[in-house]
């Protein structure tokens, strides 16, 4: 599985475990547009971690929270690559 | 046993540092009414704490059957071998002083605090108490601990038999060794009893009532329990080394119903910021030490640090007041959360915890026990995963189901007999 279709996999999984309707994940897709709320993506940041062995976000101090889908997909393919 | 030397520990106060329980126990017993005070040394406690420990006691006087007590010891003034070979004393106990008993607690910065009892409120619980005909008493704790010491006083003063545990013995062994011996009840943490059950040799044991302290008794516990032994009383009492003992449940539900606040002879109890606070004549007196803070406060109160909910008349028991964890604002008791996961059907035990989170700056995450079932080696983890998942989800907001779960073969125990936590 890439990074971008693990990532993709626990948007869905986090969505249907809190009864949200995700969008299609667009690149240009503003995080806040998705309907998950903060808790969601904190659960999101702790199973990625999990499965690709990375937090991009602890690891860096500087590193900033996308803004878009596209943005937080890039972060994770940078810090795991 | 002190080879009729006792005599020379009078007034003075006296650790007792010994490897073997029994060899503490005798201690006790002889040296309750002669020295100033007696310093119970858990086994386990780092040797680097020594010397802080006899400083804050001002320990002049040392019991132990140790060879060797390390290096770094300061000097002492009276150094007492210990044998095992018991001799009758003759120490003059006429002139009688009130002994106080301190007890070692692990404090938040790993040193551990020094908490001044007498015999009079450690056994305050057992005034009264009847001989016990055909009772043998045991218990997981050591007696150099409140929860151990209890026992070992129940037995003593009640003139009861009783099993010690030994630190050198699996739970197998012991469970076995109690069970020869004809154990009828048998007290223990629930982390403690979470264990036992896992061990096959718990069959063994037919016991007459089963207690539960130290920790939270949860429904997943009391339901094992009563599972395992359907013929047994299972009761969850309320103490604590600073509170002492409040009170005992005994219709094997968890928490305690609302009268049992006001209803309890001979101990006093509020609730004051949603905290259990205890007034009665078996908490500990002070701290001792260089700065140590009050264990009571100005009313005479004991704050136990313990968090209650009232939920349909009946309190329980949320967790700790020093271990929450804050999830965005919200709050989460660690404790709460595993309560629920233990409940479900292939959980033994879990520990929550906290992790960091760079969004809501903490989150619950779990590690978790499976039970051992023969039949399902091949069990799906990623699908009992997500049914734990969903069982948390049916029975707690979103903020305190766990982000994730994690399956780990056992969790770590302190000596006390808890669930060893972190708080990160």
């Amino acid at each position: 599985m890439t990074v971008r279709s693990e990532i993709i996999s626990q948007f869905q999984q986090v969505a249907e475990e809190h009864e949200k309707q995700l969008p299609p994940l667009a690149d240009d897709l503003e995080l806040f547009e998705t309907g998950l709320d903060s808790l969601c993506f904190a659960i999101v940041v702790v199973r990625l971690e999990e499965l690709l062995g990375v937090d991009p976000f602890t690891s860096s101090e500087e590193a900033l929270f996308p803004v878009t889908f596209g943005e937080f997909v890039s972060l994770y393919e940078q810090a795991a690559g | 046993m002190l080879d009729g030397r006792g005599e020379e520990l009078r007034d003075r106060s006296v650790l007792i540092m010994t490897n073997d329980q029994f060899t503490a126990a005798m201690a006790l017993c002889e040296l309750d009414g002669i020295a100033r005070r007696i310093v119970l040394y858990p086994p386990d406690l780092a040797a680097d704490h020594l010397a802080s420990v006899m400083e804050s006691a001002q320990v002049d006087a040392l019991v132990s059957d140790r060879v060797s007590l390390g290096s770094g010891i300061p000097c002492i003034q009276s150094f007492m071998p210990s044998a095992e070979r018991i001799v009758p004393q003759n120490s003059d106990r006429s002139a009688q002083v009130e002994t106080e008993w301190i007890l070692l607690t692990s404090g938040t910065a790993g040193m551990p605090k020094l908490v001044v009892h007498t015999l009079a409120s450690l056994a305050g619980a057992m005034a009264g108490a009847a001989p016990a005909k055909g009772v043998v008493w045991s218990t997981f704790y050591d007696i150099r601990r409140y929860g151990g010491l209890q026992i070992f006083l129940r037995a003593v003063l009640t003139g009861t038999s009783f099993v010690m545990s030994s630190s050198t013995e699996s739970t197998a062994e012991f469970l076995s060794r109690a069970a020869a011996n004809g154990v009828t009840h048998i007290s223990g943490t629930p982390s403690h009893w979470r264990g036992a059950l896992m061990s096959g040799h718990i069959q063994l044991l037919r016991p007459e009532c089963i207690r539960l302290s130290g920790e939270i008794a949860d429904a997943g516990i009391l339901r094992q329990l009563r599972s395992s032994f359907p013929a047994a009383r299972v009761v969850h009492a309320f103490a604590s080394t600073e509170a002492g003992v409040a009170f005992e449940v005994d219709d094997g539900l968890p928490g305690f119903s609302a009268g049992v606040l006001s209803g309890t002879p001979d101990v006093e109890m509020k609730i004051e910021n949603q905290t259990l606070c205890i007034r009665s004549n078996r908490t500990a007196r002070c701290y001792l030490g260089k700065n140590a803070a009050a264990v009571r406060d100005k009313d005479g109160f004991v704050n136990t640090g313990d968090v209650l909910a009232l939920r349909e008349g009946r309190y329980q028991f949320v967790g700790r007041r020093d271990g929450m964890i804050n999830v965005g604002g919200l709050k989460v008791h660690p404790e709460e959360v595993e309560a629920v996961l233990n409940r479900h059907q292939e959980v033994q035990m879990s520990l929550v915890r906290t992790r960091k989170s760079p969004i809501t700056g903490a989150i619950v995450v779990a590690d978790v026990v499976l039970r051992a079932r023969a039949e399902n080696d091949g069990r799906d983890v990623h699908e009992i995963r997500n049914d734990i998942l969903g069982f948390c989800r049916g029975m707690l907001p979103s903020h305190k189901v766990p982000a994730a779960i994690n399956f780990v073969p056992a969790l770590a125990v302190a000596e006390s007999g808890k669930l060893i936590r972190s708080h990160a």
